[in-house]
């Protein structure tokens, strides 16, 4: 995907501008920045380090006796890391939601209760959250270095991203009770004694779903 | 073994054409050392709940059991002894009494219950020391941010080793950070053994949870079940 590409490219590049460094240690370094959340192959390392020489950002030293090669980054691959880091991530470079094109043909198909596709997403996704928020438990509250706090924000990243979802899913349920569109007829808040009602129940509600 | 234990719990309020059925029957366990969340629209019956399972309303069908003793064949002054022994309850609105410090609204549920002062003040200072607030104790409530009044009242909650743990949406007006801080407590209270059932509607503070129920018109629509341990890794092999 064209996004993770750049996402790698730029990553690899980032951790050059502190130093030169092998193949095997770039890939090294970025899965302990990125708390392993993507996985790199050394092929991978390799092709994006080959195309990286070939724009004129990195370049290849001299084979030690082992036969490795260290990369080192050139100014023009410097800029670019500045630049990388000044520019915000455009959201079209994003893929297309699949929740969200769900949601919307649920709402227009028929025979599909909205709700009960919205729970089961929550309920997925809650499970999501709790196991990320688990590794958060279990990690000290206080990381022990840049590698455990870079790692610890990735792993917020991905919390948010969930929580933001459940709470789109909370949105979508609430909006679809209140123009009543393929759902089951509401019932009455129930928390609460009802507080007296002058009017007849609106036609249609019967107060019974099951 | 559970320390709550609800079955097929029910919650009318009114009559005739003004009924409304709160909760219908709901069945929900919580076991020592586990950690439940309670999620759902406003007026899915989640404070109702809540309410049930600390004794503080009676339901109109079901039972409701804490530590083995079923609440309903209590009288008065033995449910309010229970709720003072076996139950804390963490609020949204702290709850602390102003004209107190914090040491003596934390001893005030032990004093209650007739245990000596020097004693109270000891296991209250303990409780602190566990929220990791001892150096509030002679301040008073309006001397204390938000999050370090929610420690005290979380502290307040747990003293006299109090089994359940009751909390209705305990991060409320806290902000991220510090309402991490108290979810972090309560998550340690339950990895110490405690059992504890919290309200709430944020996703984030529910899944700092075992466990996650959701509640919709009085019935529990669905649950997240409990997080993958090695029996549940073989029972999905068999």
């Amino acid at each position: 995907m064209h996004t993770a590409y750049v996402s790698i490219r730029h990553g690899l590049l980032a951790l050059l501008s502190q130093g030169p460094r092998y193949g095997y240690q770039l890939r090294a370094e970025f899965e302990a920045s990125t708390g392993a959340t993507w996985p790199l192959n050394i092929g991978q390392v390799y092709s994006t380090l080959s195309r990286l020489e070939r724009d004129g950002l990195v370049t290849k030293g001299e084979a030690d006796a082992e036969g490795r090669f260290v990369y080192n980054i050139t100014p023009a691959g410097e800029e670019e890391v500045r630049r990388w880091f000044t520019t915000p991530v455009a959201r079209a470079d994003r893929p297309r939601d699949e929740l969200a094109i769900k949601l919307a043909m649920a709402v227009t198909t028929p025979g599909v209760d909205v709700r009960d596709v919205v729970q089961a997403q929550r309920t997925a996704t809650l499970r999501t959250l709790r196991d990320l928020t688990r590794l958060k438990a279990d990690a000290p509250a206080v990381p022990a270095g840049p590698a455990e706090s870079a790692w610890r924000l990735v792993l917020e990243s991905m919390i948010f991203q969930a929580e933001a979802e459940v709470r789109w899913l909370d949105h979508c349920e609430a909006f679809m009770t209140r123009i009543d569109v393929g759902f089951r007829p509401a019932v009455r808040v129930a928390d609460e004694p009802p507080a007296p009602e002058p009017s007849a129940p609106a036609p249609g509600r019967t107060g019974e779903r099951r | 073994m559970s320390v709550l234990v609800m079955r097929e719990v029910s919650r009318d309020h009114g009559a005739g054409p003004n009924l409304v059925h709160a909760l219908r029957g709901v069945s929900l366990h919580v076991e020592a050392g586990e950690f439940v969340a309670v999620m759902g629209p406003s007026g899915s019956g989640k404070s109702t709940l809540l309410n049930l399972a600390g004794g503080l309303d009676r339901p109109t069908g079901g039972r409701v059991l804490v530590e083995g003793v079923d609440l309903s064949t209590l009288g008065k002054a033995e449910l309010a002894r229970l709720r003072r022994r076996s139950i804390g309850y963490v609020f949204q609105d702290l709850n602390l009494i102003p004209a107190l410090t914090a040491a003596e609204n934390v001893m005030l549920p032990r004093e209650l219950d007739g245990v000596r002062t020097a004693q109270a003040r000891r296991e209250a200072l303990r409780a602190l020391e566990e929220v990791g607030v001892p150096e509030l104790a002679d301040r008073f409530p309006d001397e204390m941010s938000g999050g370090q009044q929610q420690r005290v009242a979380i502290a307040r909650a747990l003293v006299g080793e109090r089994r359940l743990m009751l909390a209705d949406e305990p991060t409320g007006a806290l902000d991220t950070a510090t309402g991490e801080e108290v979810m972090r407590l309560l998550r340690a209270r339950c990895d110490a053994g405690a059992a504890c059932l919290m309200v709430t509607h944020e996703s984030r503070h529910a899944a700092w949870a075992d466990r996650v129920v959701f509640l919709r018109d009085g019935v529990i629509v669905d649950a997240t079940g409990s997080p993958a341990g090695p029996e549940s890794l073989l029972e999905g092999a068999r």
